[in-house]
């Protein structure tokens, strides 16, 4: 089940929105219904779902809406129509008292420019949302270092937020934010104050903290290296509306409209691309099998290669048609005439970094899990498919 | 032309005897709490030879300010006890001491729900406008006639002049805390009060404080024009100096009041930052 679901979310700023409410209906766009009436679009008829654990990307260039959907969601900001479902129950109708709980317990919330209090400690700065919960003082602070801990901040509690750099304060944030051990996380382009090394970093910090705690994360970017990083789904914004939602993939290689296209076309796919994506289906045999079968095989499929795998699916080494002629010949067993020494990949290698070991050899490179076991296979006419921006018929879906 | 005129003037008389005809008592209470809170500071501050409290205060002077300010205290109370103004002194300074403490009392609640409601932002800044414009000797006639003569009218007549800068401020303070810093406090569940108690007063407490500082020295500006309906203190000695032409007594007793001024501002300055 979905943890968010968001369905026709509307926010019209002004005046009786309702009036920009019944031109949406009838089709109009975001500046006629500025010209019309005042009533300025913020986000219009927003629908999508979240998944738990997920990290949802909503990008969008400045203007765009992204900022005011996100405060959509735990009503920093009032929604003038439509539905947010947090588990079923609808945020939008909540009273004061549930949605003061709602936000103190289930949603956490990282800012653009840091937002910490700076009259307070960095260590009170994190224990902020437990204070106003009124758990006693000495849990907070128990809770409160655990999680500084986590985001690499020990030691620094007693310092105050203006004696930090940037990254070092957003990680107070990110703490301030992951405190209440919320289920969802809003980061509100928590990144993009911070200078371009840092925020990579941070990023990858992120997925690693992400990968732990498995928290459901709202992401907003301006950024697309950016949510193409860290977004396991991607929701495109352009005034006000969600142009276009999908994997980074899908994004890159489907673009909706002229819009998103022209707004991923400087995107270098090698660099977001893994062996995972373009990798093909392999043709495998068992190493009890006979050369004949395994000349058969590669007749029947077509190929000139097959893969040596146990029955554990762990890769033991590649047989040419070749070595299976001599084995036929000589009278000997696949294991002994294979070749063992197989170019192996993770399935999350980037296409830039598979070029180097395709080109050193002629074989497929195999892709294999952390356990050896064989997941995939990469030939080049496959990578140079993808990176024409050709959706990969077979590829390995993640 | 005459007889068109508005009778402003008559309505205004006829709201003031209606005031005391049927307030009475309610006068009667204010007048009874500010009198005996004049009173209770005024004993406190000459209970003791002036000697000990000039050196309690230069010494408090030099706890949360520097060894100059404390240096300004020791020689500025010993002119004033040596001028022979030290009660008169402390009379004022009981009075403005009462004035400032309700000022306070008031101002910062009425500035914070100024800052919350832009409504009543609305009506409450014309009000202050008045407070601040209209001479005070005009008030000063509707505060006898409420509280008789004596040192109750002048606290009226002084919070009414000296309030406002507590107003403007601590509603100013708490509008300009950053909306980002308050939106992060939302985003965490704050409910109104902790917001207030946890991050709009702290952050606002520098301009509240200035704000203070204002009224503290408005209210010590006011000493003078009290002592016309018949309040004690070094104002009166201004006053009786001016009706009777004699410079040397107006001088002294000003010069009391420029040391009383210059004390109160330096010392509320340095404690208003050490915090």
């Amino acid at each position: 089940m979905s943890i968010i679901e968001v369905k026709q979310l509307t926010k019209i700023f002004g005046q009786e929105p309702q009036r920009g409410e019944k031109l949406l209906r009838e089709g109009w766009s975001k500046d006629n219904i500025y010209k019309e009436t005042k009533l300025t679009v913020g986000v219009n008829k927003a629908s999508f779902s979240i998944q738990p654990g997920e990290i949802f990307v909503i990008m969008g260039l400045s203007g765009s809406g992204k900022s005011t959907l996100v405060r959509l969601l735990n009503r920093l900001i009032e929604p003038t129509s439509g539905q947010v479902l947090f588990k079923g129950k609808d945020i939008v109708k909540m009273n004061a008292v549930d949605l003061r709980q709602l936000r103190r317990k289930n949603i956490g919330m990282v800012f653009q420019k840091f937002a910490l209090f700076p009259h307070r400690t960095v260590l009170s700065n994190v224990e902020y949302g437990l204070e106003v919960q009124g758990i006693d003082r000495w849990q907070r602070k128990e809770l409160a270092q655990k999680v500084l801990k986590l985001v690499g901040l020990e030691g620094w509690e007693n310092s105050m937020p203006d004696q930090l750099s940037g990254g070092m304060q957003q990680r107070v944030g990110l703490a301030r934010g992951l405190a209440n051990d919320p289920d969802i996380l809003l980061m509100d382009e928590a990144f993009s104050a911070l200078d371009p090394l840092i925020r990579k970093d941070m990023q990858h910090e992120l997925l690693l903290l992400q990968a732990r705690m498995k928290k459901t994360i709202i992401f907003i970017t301006h950024d697309l290296d950016e949510a193409l990083r860290i977004g396991d789904r991607i929701a495109l914004m352009k005034d006000g509306s969600i142009v276009q939602i999908g994997t980074p993939e899908e994004i890159l290689i489907q673009p909706a409209d002229k819009y998103v296209e022209r707004f991923v076309e400087d995107v270098d796919l090698s660099k977001v691309l893994t062996a995972a994506h373009v990798m093909l289906q392999p043709e495998t045999v068992s190493p009890e099998r006979g050369p004949r079968v395994a000349l058969q095989l590669m007749r029947d499929n077509g190929v000139s290669t097959l893969f040596v795998t146990d029955k554990e699916q762990q890769l033991r080494g590649v047989l040419t048609a070749e070595d299976a002629s001599l084995a036929l010949k000589e009278n000997k067993s696949i294991e002994q005439v294979m070749q063992e020494d197989v170019p192996r990949v993770s399935p999350g290698t980037l296409l830039n970094e598979l070029f180097e070991i395709m080109a050193d050899t002629r074989l497929p490179v195999a892709v294999v899990d952390e356990r050896d076991r064989l997941k995939g296979i990469v030939i080049k006419g496959a990578i140079l498919s993808a990176l024409a921006g050709n959706a990969v018929p077979e590829a390995g879906a993640r | 032309m005459n007889l068109l005129k508005i009778p402003l003037g008559d309505w205004i008389e006829k709201l003031e005897e209606w005031l005391t005809g049927n307030l009475g008592p309610l006068f009667d209470f204010i007048r009874s709490v500010i009198g005996s809170m004049v009173d209770g500071i005024e004993a406190s501050l000459i209970v003791a030879p002036a000697m000990v409290l000039i050196v309690l205060i230069t010494a408090l002077a030099y706890w949360i300010g520097k060894w100059r300010i404390a240096l300004f205290a020791f020689i500025g109370l010993l002119l004033i006890d040596n001028l022979g103004l030290w009660e008169p002194s402390m009379q004022s300074l009981s009075l403005v001491l009462t004035a400032s403490i309700l000022s306070v009392v008031f101002g910062v609640p009425i500035g914070i729900l100024c800052a919350r409601s832009q409504t009543t932002q609305n009506i409450v800044t014309p009000v202050l406008d008045f407070m601040q414009t209209m001479p005070a000797f005009v008030y000063l006639l509707p505060a006898v006639s409420f509280f008789s003569l004596g040192v109750v009218p002048g606290v009226i007549a002084s919070i009414i002049f000296a309030i406002p800068p507590t107003i403007r401020l601590t509603n100013l303070g708490i509008r300009q805390v950053p909306s980002e810093l308050v939106e992060a406090a939302d985003a965490f569940g704050s409910t109104p009060a902790q917001k207030l108690v946890k991050l709009q007063l702290p952050l606002a407490m520098p301009t509240i404080m200035a704000g203070i500082n204002q009224t503290i020295m408005l209210s010590l500006s006011m000493v003078v024009i009290s002592s016309m309906i018949g309040a004690q203190g070094v104002g009166a000695f201004v006053y009786r100096a001016v009706t009777q032409a004699k410079t040397g007594i107006g001088f002294e007793a000003g010069i009391a009041i420029v040391i009383m001024a210059i004390l109160l501002d330096r010392l509320t300055q340095s404690a208003f930052k050490k915090k």
